[in-house]
C-alpha cells in the first residue's frame, strides 16, 4: 500500500497531512533501539540490529518488484475498466469480481475509498462497494508483497491470504442485509447526492 | 525454496507487465519506472524504520505480559484484546505488521496475531479518520465497520480450527 502523497485535489487539515504511522514508528523503533543499547549493552544491540539488517537486505529484492509490478498495473490498467466491471457486478459473481479486483488493484487509501464511492455511482451495490474496499484492506497482494511478507514471512502471509480470501465476500454478502439499507441505500440509476450526506 | 520461487514468479509478472507497457510506447514504460522507483524510495525509510523497530521492540515487549494477554491459553479474552489493540493501533501501512511480527516473536499465539492483524487491517481508527472519512459517505462507513467487527474472531477462531 504504497502511501505515497497523494495527489490531493483539496488540501486536507494538517492532521492528516502528517505521517502518523511513520510517526509512531520511528518513535518507538529508535526508542526500544536506544533502550536496548543502555540497558543491556552494545553486543546484544549489534547482534539485533545485524539480525534485522540481513532481513531488511534480503526483502528489498521483492520489496522492488512489488513496485514495478504495481507502477505498472496501475498504468495499464484504467479506472473505467473497474468502474465497468465492478459497477455492473450484481450477485454473487458481483461480490467476486468486487473482491477480486479489490485484492488486484494495487492502490493507496488515497484512491480506494474515492474509487468505492465512484463505483457505487456508477451502479455497484453497498455489498460489492464493501467488498471491494474489504478485499483491499484485506488481501490486497501489493500491500501484503511490499510490507506483510518482510514482518512475518512468507508463511505467514500465505496462510493469512487463504484464511482471509472468501472474507470480502461474506462481507458483501452481509452488508446486503435489508437492515443496512437506510444507512447506505442502494444506488437508483441515476445518482441522488443526497443519499451521500 | 517456497521464497525463490515466489521472488522468480514477482520477477516474471513485473517483465511481462514491463513488456505490455514497452509494446503500448516508451513514454507510458518510462513513467511506470519513473513511478516504480519514487515509491520505493519512499518506501525504503518506512521499512528500514519499521523492521529494524521489530527486532528492537520484539526483545523489549515484556514475554510474560504478552504470554498472559495473547499466548495460547488467552483464549476469546487474548481475541477480544487483540482486536482492540488492531482498532487503537494507528494506519499506515508499518506499525500493524512491525508490532505483530514483534509479538509473535515474544510468544503470543499465532490465532491472536491473525485476529491482530485482521483487525488492524480492517478497523483501525486512524486510517477510518484520515482517509476514509473525508471520501466516503458515513453510512457506508458504519455499515462496513458493522460487518467488519466479527471478522477478526472467525479469523482467529479458523486459525485454531486448522492447526
Amino acid at each position: 500500500m504504497p502511501e505515497a502523497p497523494a495527489p490531493t485535489q483539496e488540501p486536507r487539515p494538517w492532521y492528516a497531512r502528517i505521517d502518523w504511522g511513520l510517526a509512531i514508528v520511528a518513535i518507538l523503533s529508535f526508542g526500544s533501539a536506544g533502550y536496548v543499547l543502555v540497558k543491556e549493552g552494545p553486543t546484544l544491540w549489534l547482534q539485533i540490529l545485524m539480525e534485522d539488517a540481513w532481513l531488511f537486505a534480503s526483502i528489498l529484492p521483492k520489496v522492488a518488484l512489488g513496485c514495478l509490478i504495481g507502477a505498472f498495473v496501475r498504468l495499464l490498467i484504467a479506472r473505467e475498466m473497474i468502474e465497468r466491471y465492478v459497477g455492473r457486478g450484481s450477485g454473487l459473481p458481483g461480490l467476486a469480481i468486487a473482491g477480486l479486483i479489490g485484492m488486484l488493484f494495487p492502490a493507496g487509501p488515497f484512491t480506494i475509498f474515492p474509487l468505492a464511492v465512484v463505483l457505487m455511482a456508477s451502479g455497484a451495490d453497498r455489498g460489492a462497494a464493501i467488498a471491494f474496499i474489504s478485499a483491499w484492506l484485506l488481501v490486497g497482494i501489493n500491500r501484503a508483497i511490499i510490507w506483510e511478507m518482510p514482518f512475518f514471512g512468507t508463511d505467514f502471509v500465505l496462510f493469512r491470504f487463504l484464511l482471509s480470501m472468501p472474507m470480502p465476500i461474506l462481507l458483501g454478502l452481509m452488508a446486503r442485509a435489508p437492515v443496512f439499507e437506510r444507512l447506505a441505500p442502494t444506488p437508483k440509476a441515476p445518482e441522488r447526492p443526497e443519499d451521500a450526506a | 525454496m517456497i521464497i525463490a520461487f515466489f521472488t522468480a514468479l514477482l520477477f516474471l509478472i513485473a517483465l511481462a507487465l514491463g513488456t505490455v507497457a514497452w509494446r503500448r510506447g516508451r513514454p507510458l514504460f518510462d513513467k511506470g519506472l519513473a513511478d516504480a522507483r519514487s515509491q520505493f524510495l519512499h518506501l525504503l525509510p518506512r521499512l528500514l524504520i519499521g523492521i529494524l523497530g521489530s527486532g528492537f521492540l520484539a526483545h523489549l515487549l515484556p514475554r510474560e505480559t504478552v504470554l498472559a494477554w495473547f499466548g495460547p491459553n488467552s483464549g476469546w479474552t487474548g481475541t477480544l484484546l487483540a482486536t482492540i489493540a488492531g482498532a487503537l493501533t494507528p494506519g499506515g501501512p508499518v506499525v500493524g505488521y512491525a508490532l505483530g511480527a514483534a509479538a509473535l516473536k515474544a510468544g503470543a499465539d499465532f490465532a491472536q496475531v491473525i485476529a491482530y492483524v485482521t483487525a488492524w487491517s480492517l478497523l483501525t481508527l486512524n486510517r477510518m479518520l484520515t482517509w476514509e472519512m473525508p471520501s466516503m459517505p458515513m453510512g457506508l462507513i458504519t455499515v462496513r465497520v458493522i460487518v467488519s467487527l466479527p471478522l477478526p474472531f472467525l479469523a482467529a477462531w479458523l486459525t485454531m480450527l486448522v492447526r
